[in-house]
């Protein structure tokens, strides 16, 4: 190769490699920004300023769903598998929010520590599954992928 | 050195205009045939899904045009480096012949993303770590395209333009990876390398086709585009007034 050539060669290597280290250096020293939804194992601890709006990510604990019948009120509880925590709703609920799906809530912590939610947002996993195929299933509420794993109490 | 001619011979773009006619007709009634017939088979014949309904079928669109407009960043970063490296003017015409297509892609993935986000998450609209890189990407398209008109002095322009694509080119992979390294909302890759695919084979066989289908689109537009920028570049040459007019 042309020895001018390889010297334009090299420079555009070390624009890609120098552009790409500063991002990657940004990025690890900003990892936790980079995250949508604090750990509710995070939210529980007591880590968090509660005059901010947050949000939370985690699993709809089964069993937990309580619907009020006379309006759209309901309550829950969302859990990483190590704590869970009180969110309480007043509006209407995603389709795909059910227990056993992971689900991003923000809102407000209030001094009891519940989480006084203003927008409830079901999270999907990257799996799709024919409806008849899950007819012939054993059981037809397959859980979320985000959810496996998870022990919950 | 005689190893690099052939290198050079493709450089040409009288050879390109000539030799790409056919490819630009194969791809182009290739593509839009795979595309009809993806279609048709995703929105009306793959089953509906489990949890999502029919809303999921809008992944058919989604996906490629998502996946394209990151695989097409790299078809045009790479021709602005080869642009710069061996100052060829045929891959500057291909490099600035991409961007609109990329963005065009782009735009479609974030605006099918958030219909499809309205009835499965419950809003258009996050500020999550995927979507975020991807309005990243878009504007990085749009900021190439403008960089390009912005020099009186074409040359200049197409430098610039080719620097700017490769300092972007980090996004990509960012794109790609943000779904594992952060919490995002939006949900992880569907097709994996190392462990069976989570999708059920009915549903995956016309995103694929799909995939292969936008990816050949581009293919079309990009050579397409990349002869008329041809034609307007080396309008002042004989042969593109012997290929128009005919011979005098």
């Amino acid at each position: 190769m042309h020895p001018v050539r390889k010297q334009r060669l090299i420079l555009v290597l070390v624009v890609v490699a120098v552009s790409s280290v500063v991002s990657a250096l940004v990025l690890y020293a900003t990892r936790e920004f980079g995250d949508y939804a604090y750990s509710i194992s995070k939210i529980v601890s007591g880590d968090i300023d509660k005059t901010k709006s947050i949000r939370a990510g985690g699993c709809v604990v089964p069993g937990s769903v309580i619907r009020a019948t006379d309006r759209l009120f309901t309550t829950f509880q969302i859990t990483d598998g190590m704590a869970n925590l009180k969110v309480t709703y007043d509006g209407l609920l995603p389709d795909l929010f059910a227990e056993e799906e992971a689900a991003v809530i923000t809102g407000r912590l209030d001094d009891g520590g519940t989480l006084v939610a203003s927008k409830v947002m079901a999270k999907h996993d990257e799996t799709y599954t024919p409806k008849e195929v899950s007819d012939n299933l054993e059981e037809a509420n397959v859980p979320s992928r985000d959810c496996k794993g998870i022990t919950y109490d | 050195m005689a190893s690099w001619q052939w290198f050079h011979r493709m450089g040409s773009p009288k050879w390109f205009y000539e030799k790409m006619r056919i490819w630009m007709l194969a791809l182009g009634f290739l593509s839009c045939a795979m595309i009809m017939v993806g279609m048709v088979w995703g929105l009306a014949f793959a089953p509906a899904e489990l949890k999502q309904g029919n809303s999921y079928r809008i992944m058919y669109v989604h996906v490629p045009t998502a996946i394209v407009s990151m695989g097409g960043y790299y078809v045009m970063a790479i021709a602005g480096a080869i642009g710069l490296i061996w100052r060829m003017k045929l891959s500057f015409m291909v490099m600035k012949s991409t961007a609109p297509v990329g963005a065009i892609l782009t735009f479609l993935g974030l605006f099918t993303g958030a219909v499809w986000g309205k009835p499965t998450w419950g809003v258009y609209w996050v500020w999550d770590a995927r979507i975020t890189f991807m309005v990243i990407l878009f504007f990085i398209y749009l900021g190439i395209i403008a960089l390009q008109e912005a020099y009186p002095d074409k040359d200049m322009g197409d430098k610039a333009a080719a620097l700017l694509s490769l300092v972007g080119m980090v996004v990509v992979p960012l794109i790609y990876k943000s779904v594992d390294w952060w919490f995002t909302l939006h949900q992880k890759s569907t097709f994996k390398l190392t462990e069976k695919s989570t999708i059920d084979p009915s549903m995956a066989y016309p995103l694929i086709l799909m995939i292969f289908a936008t990816y050949m689109f581009f293919a079309w537009m990009v050579i397409y585009r990349t002869r008329v920028e041809i034609l307007y570049r080396e309008r002042k040459t004989q042969w593109v007034k012997q290929a128009l007019l005919g011979p005098a």
